[in-house]
């Protein structure tokens, strides 16, 4: 039998750490990890995205439909399991993306990124303007069983740590295999893929799909830990702080992305903590260090370290 | 012996430019072709065109008699026709053994005969089988953009290869390698693509080149081709002289320009 590389080593380790931490957390970082998470499944997709040469505005499209399409069917039909719910999210978005991906896939550069945003801004609109689904309110979702055992504390925690590492390992995966080590071709040279006999388009499609499938995740994963669900999952400011996220953490590492969400609500919560008035200011010099010094996200700490061990 | 390529009454015109015109020829199986012609006689065109770059205005080509003058660059290449290009493309930020990986995996995840090219082999094997044709094994490690001209030169045409093509169309191999190393260079690509019997059609300037590596030779000029026949005899095309190589027509008065052999 084959050893476990690295990568699937460090997340199964964070893994069983998240799980034994659990029960030790104050409710307040369970909710502060949660939320982390649910923006890391985003960030992961975004991961792929941004090795494929596209950067993505609109992941707030996903993430918002990944929330909704639990929620509806939760008030609709009476579903009450939260795994449930974060699959039906995940298939509602995959399944937008598979279509709007026929568009996208064309597009690159800034009119990607706008194209993507204005899709976004097309659902944030639509779900205002819909008083059926809330419209700026909103509405409360309250999941009965996780998995088919009866809510808990820490059972939402747990769940979403443990779809966080098994996205993590997924993507890890994919980016091993032959589809996903053509990403980063294409964002170097498309027409040498062309010229090699491989789709871009399709490959590029395949990647949004996946992209928003993580988003679906992350979305669903946000509606349980914060048992809302509102319009502003869609809005741009949503979609930047992913991509503030995506670039905090950098992309050499499907674990980097979760690592970068929980450094950036840290940082959150203690910046609004100790300097309530002007805590976006301090966010915003974190990403301007970032940028300064670690062009590659801190993920390259890492790298950088393990170069230099040899 | 039977034809790979067919290529009927090929035209392509750029508004009132014609950079291919009326092209018709064969190509044989297991051939090394050159093609000659002074800047802006229309080989890159013909290339771009054989491959699917670009559209003809008119005519057709055909592969193994299937028309492939319609289909996208990837079609075209997953039937087996490939190209290397005159400014190497490559994939700058993966290393040389990850473009070649590339190659591999795009062949392994095909379907239907492109898949089966693969040979049976392990895409590990199949990708230190080509570094070690072309001699890249010391740049196995080195990200793309960091290669020297020659090195890149070499990795562009090994891609082509590492897809497993039935004909490889070669736009100037040696163009920005130093004269000393062209024949080098041209022995050891040569070498490499040709024990897989690979129909050879490659865009060159050196007339060195040409006769010693080529059996067939295609000139052209203004679009159209102005010999065509054996290297050796095609050289001594009085057109080819004057149009191609340069000489002066006996009598020492250079043709008036409207003026068109062929």
């Amino acid at each position: 039998m084959r050893r476990p590389d690295r990568t699937t080593v460090a997340i199964g380790a964070a893994l069983v750490a998240a799980l034994a931490a659990g029960p030790l957390l104050p409710k307040w970082a369970l909710f502060l990890v949660e939320v982390a998470l649910a923006k890391g499944l985003v960030a992961l997709g975004l991961l792929l995205l941004m090795r494929t040469g596209l950067v993505s505005f609109g992941q707030g499209l996903y993430f918002a439909l990944g929330a909704y399409a639990g929620g509806l069917a939760a008030q609709a039909w009476g579903l009450g399991d939260a795994v449930a719910m974060l699959l039906l999210g995940m298939l509602a978005a995959a399944a937008v993306a598979g279509v709007v991906g026929l568009l996208l896939a064309r597009y690159r550069t800034i009119f990607f990124a706008m194209l993507s945003l204005a899709f976004s801004m097309i659902l944030y609109g639509l779900l205002v303007k819909s008083s059926a689904l809330g419209s700026t309110d909103g509405f409360n979702i309250e999941p009965t069983t996780v998995a088919g055992f009866a809510r808990s504390r820490g059972s939402v925690y747990a769940l979403a740590v443990v779809v966080a590492a098994a996205a993590a390992w997924g993507m890890h995966r994919f980016l091993l295999s032959p589809r996903g080590r053509l990403a980063p071709a294409i964002r170097d040279n498309e027409l040498r893929v062309e010229y090699m006999g491989a789709s871009v388009r399709a490959a590029v499609h395949l990647n949004l799909v996946l992209a928003a499938a993580m988003a679906g995740l992350g979305g669903g994963v946000n509606a349980l830990a914060v048992g809302h669900i509102d319009p502003e999952m869609a809005y741009w400011t949503t979609s930047g702080e992913f991509v503030f996220v995506a670039i905090l953490s950098g992309t050499a590492s499907p674990i980097a992305p979760f690592a970068g969400a929980i450094l950036l609500e840290l940082l959150r919560s203690f910046a609004y903590e100790y300097s309530p008035n002007t805590w976006q200011m301090v966010i915003g010099t974190a990403m301007l260090l970032v940028i300064l010094f670690l062009p590659s996200g801190l993920w390259s700490v890492f790298r950088a370290r393990g170069r230099a061990a040899g | 012996m039977r034809s790979v390529l067919e290529v009927r009454g090929l035209t392509k015109t750029f508004g009132a430019v014609t950079a291919a015109a009326d092209i018709t020829l064969d190509i044989a199986e297991d051939t090394v072709v050159g093609v000659i012609g002074s800047n802006g006689a229309g080989k890159t065109t013909f290339v771009n065109l054989v491959t699917g770059y670009l559209k003809p205005s008119a005519g057709t080509i055909g592969f193994r008699g299937r028309d492939i003058t319609a289909l996208s660059p990837r079609q075209i290449t997953r039937l087996g026709v490939c190209r290397s290009f005159q400014i190497p493309q490559l994939f700058d930020s993966l290393t040389a053994w990850e473009n070649l990986q590339v190659g591999v995996d795009i062949v392994a995840t095909g379907s239907g005969a492109f898949a089966s090219s693969a040979g049976g082999k392990s895409p590990e094997a199949a990708v230190e089988e080509m570094l070690a044709r072309f001699h890249l094994e010391e740049w196995r490690d080195a990200p793309a953009g960091t290669l020297p001209e020659g090195v890149r030169k070499l990795l562009d045409i090994a891609m082509a290869l590492v897809v497993k093509p039935q004909v490889l169309l070669l736009d100037e191999p040696t163009s920005g390698v130093s004269s000393e190393e062209k024949f080098g260079l041209m022995d050891l690509v040569l070498g490499a693509i040709r024990a897989d019997r690979v129909t050879v059609l490659f865009v060159e300037h050196d007339m060195e080149i040409v006769r010693r590596y080529t059996q067939r030779l295609l000139a052209f000029y203004e679009g159209r081709i102005i010999a065509d026949g054996p290297t050796a005899q095609a050289l001594e095309d009085a057109g080819v002289r004057r149009h191609v190589l340069g000489d002066e027509p006996a009598g020492g008065a250079r043709p008036a320009p409207q003026e068109r052999p062929c």
